[in-house]
C-alpha cells in the first residue's frame, strides 16, 4: 500500500501544531507577560508570575516568602502519587483474580470493570458528593448501626478528594495490568513452586516483576490526569483545599490573572515531563539490562 | 487439578474482588436510588416519586445543554475519526515515512498532557486570534483531544491485519481509492467504529476544556450539571444523572456488541 502518501498525516499534524504545540509556546510567553487590568495580558516581559509562586508582596511593597502555592504544588504531587499507588494496590489483585476466571466470566468481568468508566465523570464525582455529604449514606449507616454519632465532615478534605480520584481513574489501571497478567506464563509460577518458593516469594520475585510493564503503563495513565484533576478538588475538596488544576482554572476565571495561571500550568507540565522522563528512563534501563 | 491446590490462586482474592465490585457500583446505585426520592433534600427519603424526571424533561436549559453537547460531540467525532484514520493509514501502511515515531507522538500528544493545560492553551489561542463563536471553539478543541482516542483503536486494528487482501485488490487493477473503499475500510470498520465511539464519549464527558471555553450560549451538559451541583444537590440532579447513566451504559453496550460481532466476523 504505497498509495498512502505523507499528505494523509498533514491534517493530524496541522491540528496538533495549531491547537496544541503553538498554544503551549504561547502559554510560556504569557507566563512571562504582565497581567492585564481586566484579565488577559500585555506583552511586557516580567518574571512576576513566577515570583508570585514563591513570594507575596505586602501592601507597603515588602516582599515576603510565602509557601502557600508551594504547598498546593506539593499537595498535588502527593495526592496524584497516592492515587496512583492506591489504584495499583486495588487493581492488581482484582485484575489477577479476573485472569483466573473462565473465558466467558473473564470477558463479562472486564466489561463490568470498564462500564462505570463510560458514565460521565461529573456524575461519578457527584455520586461521591452524595455518599460523603452531610447526612449522606455513610453518615446514616454509621448512625443507624450505632457505631458513632460524631464522625465530623467526610467531605471537603484531602481524603474525600483521594477517594474521588481513585474512583475516577481506577479502570485506567486495571486494563493494562490485566493485559500484563494475562500474558504471564503459568508454567513460571509452577516452576517457582517446584523450587519450593512460597506463594509470597513467588508473588514478589516472579509475578510482580513480570507484570511491572502493565503497572508502569497504568501508572502513567492514572498519574497524568490525577495531576491535572479539577472536578475532584472543586466538588469534593470544596474549592478551599486546592490542587494545581483548580488553581490554574481560577486564574482564568474569577481571579483573572492569566500570567500566573500560565506559570502554574508550565509548572504542572514540568512535573508531568519529569515523571514521563523518569518512567521512560527506567523502562529504557530495564530494556538495556535485558539485552546484557 | 483441584482449585485448592492450584498454585496460581491466592487466598482472599475472591472476597477482595467482590468488595471491589461493590465499591465500583455502589455510588452509581445510590445516585439512581435517590433519583426516585419525593423529597427536595436528596438524602432525606420521604417516598417514591417520578416528579424529578418530569422536572428534568421540562427543564429547557438542560435540553439546550444536551443539544449543545450532542452537536459538538458529533462534529468533533466526525472530524477526529477522519483525521485519525488518515494518520493511522499513513503511519502503519505507507512506506518511506520519515520521523514515524515522532509523528505518532504528535498525534497522541493530548494523552500525555494534563487536560487543564490543553484547556488553557486553546483558551489563550482563541482569545489571541479573536475567535468568538462558542460552538466553533468547542468543536475545534474537542477535535484535538478526541483525535488520539479515535486513533488508537484504528491503529491497533490496522496493525493486526495482513496486507494480503489489499495486495490482491491492487493486483486486480483496482485503484487505490477503490481498494481503500472496498477492501481496507470494511476490514478495519470495527476499529474505526470503536475509535469513533470512544471519541464521542470523551467529547460528551468533557468538563475541563468546555468549562474553560464556556461562553456565548455554548454550555455543554457536564458544564451545566456542574453549575447545578454548585447551587446544591437536589433529586433532579439525581434524575438527570440517572438518565445520563442509562444512556452511557446503553451506548457502551452497543459499542461492545458491535465490536465483538466485528471481531468474530474477521476471526472466522
Amino acid at each position: 500500500m504505497r498509495e498512502f502518501r505523507i499528505w494523509g498525516l498533514l491534517p493530524a499534524q496541522i491540528l496538533m501544531v495549531a491547537t496544541l504545540i503553538v498554544p503551549v509556546l504561547i502559554i510560556v510567553a504569557v507566563s512571562f507577560a504582565t497581567r492585564g487590568p481586566y484579565g488577559g495580558f500585555d506583552f511586557v516581559p516580567t518574571t512576576a508570575a513566577y515570583r508570585q509562586i514563591l513570594f507575596t508582596e505586602g501592601w507597603s511593597g515588602e516582599v515576603e516568602f510565602n509557601p502557600q502555592y508551594l504547598i498546593i504544588i506539593a499537595r498535588t504531587v502527593l495526592l496524584a502519587t497516592l492515587t496512583t499507588l492506591i489504584c495499583m494496590v486495588l487493581a492488581f489483585p482484582v485484575a489477577y483474580w479476573i485472569t483466573l476466571q473462565k473465558r466467558t466470566a473473564r470477558t463479562i468481568l472486564l466489561v463490568a470493570v470498564t462500564l462505570p468508566f463510560w458514565v460521565s465523570m461529573i456524575v461519578r464525582v457527584y455520586a461521591w458528593l452524595i455518599i460523603l455529604g452531610n447526612d449522606g449514606v455513610i453518615e446514616k449507616t454509621l448512625r443507624l448501626t450505632g457505631i458513632t454519632d460524631d464522625i465530623g465532615s467526610l467531605l471537603f478534605n484531602n481524603r474525600a478528594m483521594l477517594v474521588g480520584m481513585v474512583y475516577s481513574y481506577i479502570p485506567l489501571m486495571i486494563l493494562p495490568v490485566f493485559a500484563s497478567i494475562e500474558k504471564l506464563d503459568p508454567a513460571l509460577i509452577e516452576a517457582s513452586h517446584d523450587l519450593h518458593a512460597s506463594r509470597a516469594v513467588t508473588l514478589r520475585r516472579v509475578i510482580l516483576p513480570l507484570c511491572w510493564p502493565g503497572l508502569a503503563a497504568g501508572a502513567i495513565l492514572v498519574f497524568v490526569p490525577s495531576l491535572g484533576a479539577v472536578l475532584e478538588p472543586i466538588l469534593l475538596g470544596g474549592g478551599k483545599i486546592m490542587m494545581m488544576g483548580n488553581l490554574i482554572q481560577m486564574q482564568f476565571g474569577g481571579a483573572r490573572n492569566w500570567p500566573f495561571g500560565a506559570a502554574v500550568a508550565i509548572m504542572l507540565m514540568c512535573v508531568v515531563m519529569a515523571f514521563l522522563l523518569f518512567n521512560g528512563l527506567r523502562a529504557m534501563r530495564k530494556a538495556v539490562g535485558e539485552m546484557a | 487439578m483441584s482449585h485448592r491446590h492450584d498454585v496460581r490462586r491466592y487466598r482472599g482474592l475472591g472476597p477482595f474482588a467482590a468488595l471491589f465490585f461493590l465499591w465500583l457500583y455502589l455510588p452509581i446505585a445510590v445516585v439512581i436510588f435517590y433519583s426516585f426520592n419525593e423529597n427536595r433534600l436528596v438524602s432525606v427519603w420521604s417516598g417514591f416519586s417520578l416528579k424529578w424526571y418530569a422536572a428534568a424533561f421540562n427543564n429547557d436549559a438542560l435540553m439546550n445543554a444536551v443539544r449543545t453537547s450532542l452537536i459538538v460531540a458529533v462534529i468533533a467525532t466526525t472530524c477526529a475519526t477522519i483525521i485519525a484514520l488518515m494518520a493511522a493509514l499513513v503511519l502503519i501502511r505507507a512506506e518511506g515515512v520519515r520521523f514515524r515515531r515522532i509523528s505518532e507522538t504528535i498525534v497522541n500528544l493530548p494523552l500525555v498532557l494534563p487536560e487543564i493545560v490543553l484547556a488553557v492553551a486553546v483558551l489563550i489561542l482563541f482569545s489571541q486570534i479573536g475567535l468568538a463563536n462558542g460552538f466553533l471553539k468547542l468543536a475545534i478543541a474537542h477535535t484535538t483531544f478526541c483525535t488520539p482516542f479515535a486513533f488508537l483503536p484504528i491503529r491497533a486494528r490496522l496493525q493486526g491485519m495482513e496486507t494480503d487482501f489489499e495486495d490482491a485488490s491492487a493486483d486486480l487493477y483496482a485503484s487505490s481509492w477503490t481498494t481503500f473503499r472496498r477492501v481496507t475500510l470494511p476490514l478495519i470498520a470495527p476499529g474505526v467504529f470503536a475509535g469513533a465511539m470512544l471519541a464521542f464519549v470523551i467529547s460528551m464527558d468533557d468538563f475541563i476544556t468546555s468549562n474553560m471555553l464556556n461562553s456565548g450560549g455554548a454550555t455543554t451538559l457536564p458544564v451545566y450539571i456542574f453549575g447545578l451541583i454548585r447551587q446544591g444537590t437536589t433529586p433532579e440532579l439525581n434524575a438527570i444523572s440517572t438518565l445520563i447513566i442509562l444512556v452511557s451504559l446503553g451506548v457502551a453496550a452497543l459499542a461492545l456488541f458491535i465490536q465483538s460481532r466485528g471481531g468474530s466476523m474477521t476471526d472466522g
